[in-house]
């Protein structure tokens, strides 16, 4: 192979001279002009496929008809096809008798989950495991139910919920103001700290005993006589382990002072029926669940 | 001498050059950026949008103030992922009293654009106050402060006049009412029925459940309404926008 001699031209030069250095004029490479000039081809192409040039009225909208919002539109009605029998099924099941291994009950789980990392975990926990005054859904300690009815009623009213009418609703008063003195809520504290066995070492058994008196007059009616709660007011258990804001007594004294209540959105209006289904199987097969 | 060999004028001539630049410039800017002036679909109109109440305005500075904006958009774009985790995608429409607009690209936070409802007022405190409390991977800062900090609305009247000079339709009626509507939505006692005629859907609570007028309640009033105006089952997108 013999390689054609390459003729050596002198390039031409700018004419500018500064202190003897030369500006050449090399031209540009040729592929380089071909790619430019093809961008500007494709520049003007794509005007007329895309949606571009604005007129009097609206902007041109393109031979090839696309919209961002068909676009996103396309895509969910593709995955709501791909879904939408066991979506059906699903929100149209009685979810009491979802029986485990099914397609149904594994698609509830899977989807449940994903739902609940969505919606749920910022309260509850990635894990469910809750939080200081963000109840855990792992254990059987429930507020207001622990079958999956009551969760799936939960879900869909919530609690304590300003924007709807029927969700569950209760009221610790905050027995600082005015209701209790200093003294009574020390009292109280402490033989309510008697009840549960892990704060039953830190409680003072004399103010205990002097504290039943005020437990039967103020806290019986939710916290039942033996103050194992009553779940169709979400009053809490007392004589468990669980402590939903702390086991300490400052902590103890500053649910006695404050009545606090957690309050959780109703969700019925932003999650679809499938959704709530699908949420409640899977927080009632975590482990607590009735 | 050809006519592409006459750029040697603007080439040796700075002042030239300069004023051809601005020409070419100013192209691009009337093609992409008057139509939005004229055009009747840049923004449609939404039922249910209003400007922001006085107390959510507040709340929209601290924000603004805090620079939320720098890890939360308030944007979701119009794809499938998008809109299963955040909601239906943002409509202009949404912002259109927002001066200046939290749209955004960044987050290192989840977008806000629809987070008004999502969880509780107490929820809201204490994720400001200790975000690692409620989740534990969180990487954001604590704004425990904002509790602490009790407001009056001396200001708030200057606010809505800046907002009203840059476009916002706020009406004599809810000027002259400004500092009474801003202490109505924070106490729940008050007579707020004046504050709902003129800002429906505005919601009334004491936000932070403490006592006293705080940046706290301000700031989770404006979260709170994040995203709540528009009635998306009543809501036909228009594919053509």
């Amino acid at each position: 192979m013999s390689k054609k001699p390459i003729e050596k031209k002198e390039p031409e030069t700018t004419g500018h001279e500064w202190d003897g250095i030369q500006e050449f004029n090399n031209p540009l490479p040729r592929w380089w002009v071909w790619v430019f000039y093809l961008t500007i081809i494709w520049g003007v192409w794509y005007t007329i496929a895309y949606p571009a040039w604005p007129l009097i009225k609206g902007a041109t909208a393109g031979y090839m008809g696309y919209s961002t919002r068909a676009e996103v539109a396309a895509e969910i009605d593709r995955f709501t096809a791909l879904n939408g029998e066991l979506e059906a099924q699903l929100a149209s099941a009685d979810i009491t008798t979802l029986e485990q291994g099914t397609d149904l009950h594994n698609y509830a789980i899977q989807s449940g989950r994903a739902t609940f990392a969505t919606f749920c975990s910022q309260c509850h926990g990635s894990g469910a495991a809750g939080n200081v005054g963000y109840p855990n859904l792992l254990d059987n300690d429930w507020l207001w139910g622990g079958t999956i009815e009551d969760i799936q009623l939960t879900l869909q009213h919530g609690i304590r919920s300003e924007d709807d009418a029927d969700t569950r609703y209760s009221e610790m008063p905050a027995f600082g103001d005015d209701y209790l003195s200093d003294e009574e809520i020390t009292q109280v504290v402490n033989y309510v700290m008697s009840l549960s066995p892990v704060t039953k070492p830190d409680a003072d058994m004399a103010l205990a005993a002097a504290g039943e008196t005020v437990f039967v007059d103020n806290c019986t009616s939710c916290h039942m006589e033996d103050g194992t709660g009553d779940r169709s007011q979400g009053a809490p258990n007392l004589t468990d382990a669980i402590w939903l804001y702390g086991d300490s007594k400052e902590a103890i004294t500053e649910i006695v002072t404050t009545g606090p209540f957690g309050v959780m959105p109703a969700w019925s209006g932003k999650l679809s029926q499938s959704q709530i289904n699908a949420v409640s199987a899977y927080v009632h097969q975590l482990g607590g669940g009735e | 001498m050809g006519i592409l060999d006459k750029h040697v004028v603007l080439e040796k001539n700075a002042t030239l050059l300069l004023v051809g630049s601005l020409l070419v410039v100013t192209v691009g800017g009337i093609v992409e950026i008057a139509p939005l002036f004229y055009l009747e679909n840049t923004i449609e109109d939404v039922e249910g949008v209003r400007p922001y109440s006085p107390l959510e305005l507040e709340g929209r500075n601290i924000y603004i103030r805090e620079g939320c904006y720098v890890c939360h958009s308030q944007m979701i774009r119009p794809m499938r992922d998008e809109v299963e985790r955040y909601g239906h995608y943002s409509l202009a429409a949404e912002s259109q009293y927002d001066h200046p607009f939290q749209w955004g690209s960044k987050r290192t936070g989840p977008d806000l654009a629809r987070v008004g409802g999502r969880y509780s007022d107490e929820w809201h405190v204490d994720h400001l106050k200790d975000p690692q409390s409620v989740v534990p991977e969180s990487v954001m800062p604590k704004y425990a402060f904002l509790a602490d900090r009790l407001i009056e609305p001396k200001y708030i009247e200057d606010l809505m006049k800046a907002n009203q000079i840059v476009g916002v339709p706020y009406t004599d009626e809810q000027m002259e009412n400004a500092e009474a509507d801003w202490l109505a939505q924070a106490d729940p006692d008050s007579d707020y029925d004046g504050l709902l005629a003129r800002y429906p859907k505005a919601q009334v609570r004491n936000f932070d459940g403490a006592p006293g007028v705080s940046e706290m309640d301000a700031l989770i009033a404006y979260m709170q309404m994040l995203g709540t105006l528009v009635d998306f089952s009543t809501f036909t997108p228009d594919a053509s926008r």
